[in-house]
């Protein structure tokens, strides 16, 4: 018998060590390379790109007569490969910003100039329905961003339109998207420099705030924030109503249930295929495993039947037993 | 006949506790929904109570295995290969026929043999194979970075699930029938007693 317990703890022991802690390595890990994309405006954004296309820049000083190599402001750089990455990567620079641009040194009034909101663009035109842009703006609106800082806020903040790209719908990785998503959010809610030009608040502090959450890390490697911090409508393909924060998700089982919330958001594009092998919302195995929402309904049942038989079959021995005493009287 | 020492009953209280803690709260995590959140525990307390009391059972657990190791108790759980599947068929007879006959008990406890073939060989089972089975894939899932991401193409967390809820379930029926057979002493109630005092009652007595 020691044998057996000796041999048991070591394949157990063994398992244990083996495992890593790979839990976080993505199955493709390889990014496609979109950069092979050849934009018709190239030459024309090589003119930009040659300044704002990385953090150090070059110009002649014509007035005294100097060459000067300088650092880029940070925001001011746009990296040329996410650009052509991006969803707006068959842009022009001077699609969206002033012709004027293309004089150096630009003009101080350019600073100035309007800035598009998504909306500009993408409102009322057929292509672009089924993105349903008119209802996230109402639900932006809605937003806990909009309510608290409307002037400050924009499409922006969240999209940059430099390098934004659609993920969710279209990704074979998962976890990819999770982390790419969850970077948006991040960008201000963990970097104080950013955060304070829309909030007046002292601090930030995401993992302390998220501390009543068990296994914290897993739980931000494998949901994106907006899962619990938006709420739901079925007629949009990504919710952008950030509620406020006392109404984000704090039940387990609104996730951890048969009816996750999970299949609505992250597996939203995924969620046609619903049991795979008797196991409930059997998409998300694909990617994760949720306890309570992936039970299986066949290992259920089997263990009601074994439950309810074990059951029956006391009930008999107690029948035969009370007979026996009721002979022997 | 003196037969449990307190360690024994110590131990075997707090599993009880810890297994009825556990079966509750581990049924509530596997079966939550949003709607029946309020007449089963709440996932978010399942969970924390599930934890508690699977660490306070691993405890024991040591406790026990140390104990068998230590003490003399141990002995009962040895067994040999000599006549196992006769005496357990012998065993399975009496409680399927011969006790409705009036028969005598083919093993009667005594302080060399307190349990029986197959009480023996349920033991072992549950105490040696379902609970290592469960505490090792427990582990995996209280810290879920340890298990291993993909077996043959299979998410580690699904088989450590699979594997900790079926060993959970296979010991809950374990209990009911443990409890059920502790109706079968010399009173339904004898049984019961004798794990409370430490004194066996024996049907002679």
């Amino acid at each position: 018998m020691f044998r057996i317990i000796i041999l048991l703890s070591l394949i157990n022991l063994l398992s244990l060590s083996t495992s890593g802690n790979s839990l976080y390595k993505s199955g493709n890990d390889k990014v496609k390379d979109s950069v092979t994309f050849v934009s018709r405006f190239e030459s024309d954004n090589i003119r930009c790109f040659k300044c704002h296309g990385q953090e150090k820049y070059e110009y002649t000083n014509e007035t005294v007569g100097k060459q000067v190599r300088d650092m880029m402001c940070s925001e001011r750089i746009i990296p040329k490969k996410e650009f052509y990455a991006s969803n707006h990567r068959s842009f022009s620079c001077t699609d969206c910003h002033s012709e004027q641009y293309v004089k150096f040194p630009h003009s101080g009034e350019l600073r100035m100039e309007q800035k598009f909101n998504c909306i500009d663009c993408h409102g009322g035109d057929e292509k672009f329905a089924k993105y349903h842009f008119e209802e996230i703006v109402t639900e932006y609106q809605k937003s806990t961003h909009f309510k608290m800082e409307d002037e400050g806020f924009s499409c922006w903040k969240c999209h940059n339109p430099h390098t934004y790209k659609i993920t969710v719908r279209n990704s074979t990785n998962l976890k990819e998207t999770i982390a790419y998503d969850n970077a948006i959010c991040l960008n201000c809610h963990s970097d104080y420099s950013r955060f304070q030009l829309l909030s007046d608040k002292a601090e930030i502090n995401i993992i302390q705030k998220h501390e009543w959450l068990p296994n914290q890390a897993l739980h931000f490697a494998n949901v994106r924030c907006i899962e619990c911090h938006t709420k739901y409508d079925n007629n949009i393909p990504v919710s952008h109503q950030i509620m406020p924060k006392g109404d984000a998700v704090r039940l387990c089982n609104e996730c951890h249930s048969k009816n996750s919330i999970l299949m609505a958001s992250l597996y939203k594009f995924e969620s046609k295929e619903h049991r795979r092998y008797g196991f409930f919302n059997g998409i998300i195995l694909n990617a994760s495993y949720v306890i309570g929402a992936n039970r299986n309904e066949y290992l259920n049942l089997l263990s009601l039947v074994i439950f309810f038989g074990v059951i029956i079959i006391i009930a008999l021995h107690i029948i035969f037993r009370i007979r026996e005493i009721n002979k022997n009287k | 006949m003196y037969l449990y020492p307190k360690w024994i009953r110590v131990w075997h209280v707090i599993n009880a506790a810890m297994i009825l803690i556990l079966i509750v709260t581990g049924l509530s995590m596997q079966y939550t929904d949003k709607d029946n959140a309020s007449y089963v525990v709440g996932f978010a307390k399942a969970v924390r109570w599930h934890n508690f009391a699977a660490i306070v059972l691993i405890l024991n657990y040591i406790l026990f295995v140390t104990g068998n190791l230590l003490t003399n108790n141990g002995r009962y759980y040895r067994t040999s290969r000599k006549d196992f599947l006769l005496n357990l068929r012998v065993q399975f007879k009496y409680y399927s026929k011969g006790m409705f006959k009036g028969e005598k008990h083919p093993f009667p406890v005594t302080e060399e043999r307190k349990f029986n073939p197959l009480q023996k060989f349920t033991y072992i089972l549950a105490m040696y194979v379902a609970m290592p089975l469960l505490i090792i894939s427990g582990i995996g899932l209280l810290l879920p970075e340890i298990v291993i991401t993909t077996i043959f193409g299979i998410s580690g967390l699904i088989l450590t699930d699979i594997l900790h809820i079926t060993m959970g379930f296979l010991l809950s029926i374990f209990m009911v029938i443990h409890i059920y057979t502790c109706t079968l002493g010399a009173k339904p109630t004898s049984l019961f007693r004798g794990i409370i005092t430490g004194y066996h009652i024996s049907e002679e007595e």
